[in-house]
Formats: structure tokens, sequence, C-alpha cells
């Protein structure tokens, strides 16, 4: 198993969020999490990446058969974990060719590799950057500053092929997207799955689903997994709404 | 709450780098006794041979000084400096005159290597020439060849005074006078070297000019001179690093250096300033007393000042520009760094007296731990300075939540037709930069580097290519991993 959680509670700044969640997810899954907004997908994420401020109260994360409770945000980074976030962060001043260079850098000296040389690292970049359809440009700007809606998650996806992780969180990746740009960030998830990495697809509409493919679907609420299935579900979520969740599982 | 306070402690850790240059070289040096008077002078102006009017000039300052207060109105704090407790004079011992690296001091060389400038490699990879300030004189100046191919005149400002003693009377003291201010009254009377540069008309320094100054005496103030003329339609760009070892004692340094730019003539000058900065704790460090300053004589004349000030317990230092020929453009790209318990007060002076003038100024100042960072600027415009424009922009960013960051601008213009923009911002790193990067596997000590060179670029860029790469580095060391 990659990833094991078991009965999770997160807190924020005291207030419970997370309310006693599992999940388990094998190599070569994709897991589809869907729930009403508010309800905790985010903050599942944070928590599996090691956000700070996002408290672990109860429960266990299990990474590679290893409890990653305490573990930094860059060691679970380096062991494979990679978040695509909802909200790419701008750095200005910081072109994306020398932040993605360090970041490389960071996991190769984690794995004890020696520091990627010039040629090599930009024979990887355009590479990826085909994957992604990225414009040859966009790397030479500063970290997602300026960049579109579109732009700021094509470049996630982008430094997913780049960093090339286990375990994939997409927070969202779909939202805000026309059906070009879905497409393209499909097409990048396709084709780095394998049989030795899973994603997680937190997503709000079933839209993404008809280009990704997930082997199951979670719905999410209050806080916790309430409902699992496979791709149908989603598309029962999707002619339904979340109302009948709602109605069932509200107290 | 628990993970604030983890974070402070973080943050704290990362930005308590110890400072990586402290190493002594060990070079007999040939001292004066300590303390000043006028035979201090005497005997400072007579173990330079220095021709009569120099001494009667330095007598003239110091009679001045005397009569003159210490400025206290920047925001900066230290215990009194007692002036009768500092050597002024201090050489190292030359056996003979060197002709070649070769002859130089192993050791010397030896800590160039520490820092990674050895100067056998700027000679040969970097095209550099490299005039070596220690302890105030100048030990070896290289590409003289270069230079005198193009009648360039680069050499130590004692050399200047016995070679050149016309071109030295004409320009010396015409920017920055004795009475200018007490720092440079002091400098004037026991200054004991530094760099002479004159660019002839119409030539085009082929290289970039370079001086590294080193305090290395212990007890030894430092008391530099540095003059610049570049003659009508010339263009140089010339470059001032400087590192010192560590010590104890507080070690007092009052530069003076004077720019004069001709009409259509261009300086760019760049400094890397990483003098010790004093411990965690707040002892020991440079205190660094500067008077910069350079005229834009003639029409067309450019002058640009970019700074690097990662170093010194505290800094006090406005390189400024008075535009006097019509046209004539000012420049001001600083980056200035503090932690632990440094101060800085450093900016700039633009005075616009010529039509048509022009300054730009773009100030970021880092602060983290304890420190004090302070911008403080001034931008004048004369009655006739029609047209006149200025842009200046300060931005100020902190690290954690027990350092100050100040912005005073001062704006003084008689012209109703000058336009004057002054834009200022203060922000804290964000954590969601902080985690993003963290997410990608950077630490947060790297991240933190890449950060704020990110911050800084805008004057990073200004810099020679070769500085640039030493000043990034700088900046993460100062910060030490809160700067990667
Ligand atoms: N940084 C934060 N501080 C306080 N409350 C937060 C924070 N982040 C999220 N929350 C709260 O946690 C709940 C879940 O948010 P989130 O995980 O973003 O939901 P989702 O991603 O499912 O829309 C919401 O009620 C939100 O208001
Ligand atoms: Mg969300």
């Amino acid at each position: 198993m990659l990833l094991n959680i078991k009965n999770l509670h997160v807190s924020i700044q005291g207030k419970e969020i997370i309310k006693g969640l599992n999940l388990s997810v094998n190599k070569g899954e994709i897991h589809a999490i869907m729930g009403p907004n508010g309800t905790g997908k985010s903050t599942l994420a944070a928590a599996i990446t090691g956000r700070e401020g996002y408290e672990i109260t109860k429960g266990e994360i299990i990474y590679k058969g290893q409890v990653i409770n305490d573990w930094s945000p860059e060691k679970r980074a380096n062991e494979g974990v990679f978040m695509s976030f909802q909200y790419p962060i701008e750095i200005p001043g910081v072109s994306m060719t020398n932040f993605m260079r360090t970041a490389l850098n960071a996991q190769r000296e984690y794995k004890k590799l020696p520091p990627i040389s010039a040629g090599e690292f930009l024979k990887k970049m355009e590479s990826k950057k085909k994957l992604v359809e990225i414009h040859s440009k966009l790397t030479n700007r500063s970290v997602n500053e300026g960049f579109s809606g579109g732009e700021k998650k094509k470049n996630e996806i982008f430094q997913m092929a780049m960093l090339e992780p286990e375990l994939a969180i997409l927070d969202e990746t779909d939202s805000g997207l026309d059906i070009d740009a879905l497409k393209v960030v499909a097409k990048g998830v396709n084709q780095l799955k394998s049989k030795e990495n899973a994603f997680i697809v937190i997503t709000h509409y079933q839209r993404l689903l008809d280009y990704i493919v997930p082997d199951f679907v979670h719905v999410m609420y209050n806080g916790k997994i309430v409902k699992s299935g496979g791709k149908g579900l989603a598309l029962e979520l999707e002619s339904q709404g979340y109302e009948w969740i709602k109605e069932q599982f509200d107290d | 709450m628990a993970d604030e306070k983890k974070e402070k402690e973080m943050l704290e850790d990362v930005t308590s780098g110890e400072y990586k240059y402290g190493f002594v070289t060990d070079i007999e040096t040939d001292q004066a006794p300590k303390g000043l008077s006028e035979d201090i002078i005497r005997l400072i102006s007579h173990k330079k041979n220095e021709p009569e009017w120099l001494l009667e000039f330095r007598l003239k300052a110091y009679r001045h000084w005397l009569t003159m207060e210490e400025p206290n109105w920047a925001l900066l704090h230290h215990p009194p400096i007692n002036y009768q407790d500092i050597i002024y004079y201090s050489a190292p011992k030359k056996k003979k005159e060197l002709n070649s690296l070769d002859e130089v001091d192993p050791e010397l060389l030896d800590t160039f290597n520490k820092l990674g400038i050895s100067l056998e490699e700027q000679k040969h990879l970097a095209g550099v020439a490299v005039d070596a300030v220690v302890d105030s004189v100048s030990v070896k100046t290289t590409f003289k060849d270069t230079l005198a191919k193009h009648d360039i005149i680069f050499c130590s400002f004692s050399e200047a005074v016995r070679d050149y003693p016309d071109l030295v009377k004409k320009y010396f003291a015409t920017v920055v006078p004795y009475t200018d201010n007490y720092f440079a009254a002091l400098n004037a009377a026991v200054f004991t070297d530094g760099s002479f540069c004159y660019i002839p008309k119409g030539v085009r320094c082929p290289i970039e000019l370079s001086t590294y100054f080193r305090i290395n005496a212990a007890n030894t103030g430092q008391f530099e001179r540095t003059l610049l003329v570049a003659d009508e339609g010339s263009y140089v760009s010339y470059l001032e690093g400087c590192t010192a070892p560590q010590r104890d004692e507080n070690q007092l340094h009052a530069a003076v250096v004077e720019l004069i730019a001709m009409k259509d003539a261009e300086i760019k000058y760049s400094t890397v300033q990483n003098w010790y900065p004093g411990d965690k704790n707040g002892k020991g460090g440079i205190y660094n007393f500067v008077t910069k300053r350079g005229i834009c004589k003639g029409d067309r004349a450019k002058i640009s000042w970019t700074q690097v000030e990662t170093g010194s317990a505290i800094t006090w230092k406005y390189p400024s520009c008075i535009l006097k020929g019509d046209y004539s453009v000012g420049e001001f790209y600083s980056v200035a760094v503090t932690n632990n318990y440094q101060q800085a007060d450093t900016g700039t002076k633009m005075i616009h007296l010529g039509k048509n003038t022009k300054s730009t100024i773009i100030s970021k100042g880092i602060s983290a731990g304890k420190s004090n960072n302070s911008y403080r600027g001034l931008v004048r415009v004369s009655k006739k300075a029609d047209n006149a424009r200025n842009f200046s922009q300060c931005d100020s960013l902190l690290l954690g939540d027990k350092c100050g960051a100040h912005t005073f601008p001062y704006i003084k213009t008689a012209n109703p037709n000058a336009i004057v923009e002054h834009e200022a911002t203060t922000s804290k790193i964000s954590e969601d930069q902080l985690f993003y990067c963290q997410q990608r596997g950077i630490d947060m000590e790297k991240a933190i580097g890449l950060i704020v060179n990110g911050y800084a670029k805008q004057v990073l860029k200004k810099l020679p290519m070769e500085f640039a790469v030493e000043a990034q580095k700088l900046l993460a060391i100062t910060l030490e991993g809160s700067v990667g």
C-alpha cells in the first residue's frame, strides 16, 4: 500500500476540520475525492503534504509503510509526495527555471545523487514542457507571476512531470479551466500514470473524470469520507448534486 | 500557538549563520601608535612621502574636525567611539616593489583564495584588474599594461599623488570637501590610501576595474579615499568588494569615494560590502561610516550606484549624485540586508541642478533577527532644474517580528515642473511562498534564500555578472538559509 490514512483528525487553530477520515491508496490507482465546498478536501491535502498549522490531533498517515505525521513538508516531497496547488502562489523574481532546478537538485541531494548537469536539466525541461504544451517563455518568467489561471494549473502539472512523484495530489486542478486546458492537464496525468505511482484527484465536478478515469471515487462531507464507489458514483453526483448527501449525513 | 512558535524558532535558526570569512591573515605590519593628533597626521604624511600641500590639507581638515560633532540624526545606536583608541596608520611591510603576482605574499594570496576571489583566476578568467588594498596600502595592481594601452590611470591613491599630482589636485576633495560631514573630515585628516582612476576623453574602459578592500590589523581604523574621474565621453565600470576577518573590538571605517563624470561620460560604481557584522549577540563588528558622492558635471553624464550591503555592525552610507549637467542621469540601486543586531541607515541623495535631469532610486531592505534597517533618501530639485524627474521605489522585507524597517524619504522641489514619484512597500515573506517551495522539496533555509534573491533581483541584475553571483551567495550566507 502506498498511502494508508487511519482515523485522521485534523484541526486548524483548534477547530476540527477532518473528523476521522480513512483512505487507502495502492500504487497504480487513481482516486477521486469529491464533495461540496468547505468540506475539508484541501485540508486533507495539506495534512498529507505536512503544511504547518494543520495539526493532526488523532490518527495516522502511513506512507510507504512509515508513519509520516511528524515529517517535514520537504521530506515528504523528496520521498515522492507532490501536490498541485488549488491556488498556486507567485514568487516574484525567481525564474521557473531556477526554481525547478533548485527543487530537482534538492530531491537529488536527498537521494544522495549529484546535482543534475545543466545540459541534462534543459533537456528534461524541454521534453516535459512539450508534455503539458507549455510555452517556452513561461519558464523564463518568475514562478506563476502574471500567469493566467490556466497557465498556473498547467505549470503545476509541468512541475509534477519534472519531479516524477510517487503520490500526486491534484487539488481542484480543473477549476476554472477551459476544455482545452483541461485536456492538457488530463494528458499530463495519463502520460505520467504508471504501475509505480498513484494519484488523488480532488475535484468539484465530474467533468475532469471523463479524461482522467478514476479507479475509485470518494465522497467527502463534513470532514469524513461518507461514501466510496467506482466511476459510477461520480456520475450519480453529477446528476443528483450533493443535496442528497447533505440530507443523509447532516446530523 | 505552538506552530507559530516552531516557525519562529526555525526562522531564527536559519537566520543565524556564523560569519564565514572570519580569519586573520598574518602579515607583518608597520603600525603607528594609537591615537589622533597633529603629530600622528604628520607621521602618516611623512610615511607616505607626501607633498606639503597634502599635509596642509590634512591638518586643515583635522582642525575643522575638532570643531565638529558626531552626527546623531540616523536611526543608529552605538557606544561612543573613542577616537584616541584607534590606530590610524598600519601598512604591510613591503620588502620591495612588486612586479608580478608571484611576488605577492603567499598568505595574502591564500586569503583571497579563501574568499573565492583568487587574483590569479580573476586575472586570467574574468579579465578584471584588481587593485588589492590590504591594510591601507595597495599591494598589487594588475592589468596595468592593458589599461596603459588606453591611457587609463588606475593606481593607489599614494601613487597618484606622486605620479599625477596635477590631476589629483584638480579633482581631489571637490565633490566631498572636508567640511562636508564629521566622518568626511576625519577621513580627509587621516586617510592612508585608496584608489585613483582616470579615464581619458572618449575611452571606453575595456575591463571592469575592481578593488578588494580588506581590514586586517586589529584596532586599525580604515580610512580609504577613492577618486574616480571619467573625462568627456568615456565609460567605466568600477567594482568595490569587501570582507573582513572576525574581530571582537569594533572597528571604525570611514571611507570617502568621489566620482566625477564629465560631459557624456558614464560611471557605473558597484559595491558588495561584507564586513564583519559582529556576532549573534551584537558583539564586535565594523562601524561603517562612508561618504560616497558623484557629480555629473557635464551634459548627458550618467552615474549609477549599485550596492549590496550585507555586512558591518553599523552602516551609515548615502551614495549620492549631483546632477549638474543638463540631461544628466543619476541612479541608485541598493540591497541592504541586516540580521541579528546589525543596524543599517542607508539611502541616497539625488540633487537635481541641471535641466531635464533624471534620477532613479530602487532600494530593497531586508531585515531579520533583531536588526534595524532604514532607508533615508533625499530628492532635491533646484529652481533651475526644469523638467527634472525622479522615480523612487523603496521596499522593505521583514523576516520574523523582532526586526525593524523604516523609510525616510525627503523630497524638496523648488521647481513646479518637476515630477517626483515615490512608491514604498513593506512585506513579510509569506508562509504560502515558503510552503510552496517546501512542497517541492526545498528546505526552509534554501526557500528563504530563493525568495529573498528573487526579491532583490531588480538590483542584483544591475551588478556585473561575476559580482552578481557572489552577491547572491552573500545574501544567502547573511541570512543563512533564510537566504539560500
Ligand atoms: N487556514 C485556515 N484557517 C481557518 N479555517 C480554515 C483554514 N483553511 C480552511 N479552513 C476551514 O476549513 C474548512 C475546510 O476547508 P477546505 O479544506 O479548504 O475545504 P474544501 O477544499 O473541501 O473546499 C472550511 O470551513 C474552511 O473555512
Ligand atoms: Mg479546496
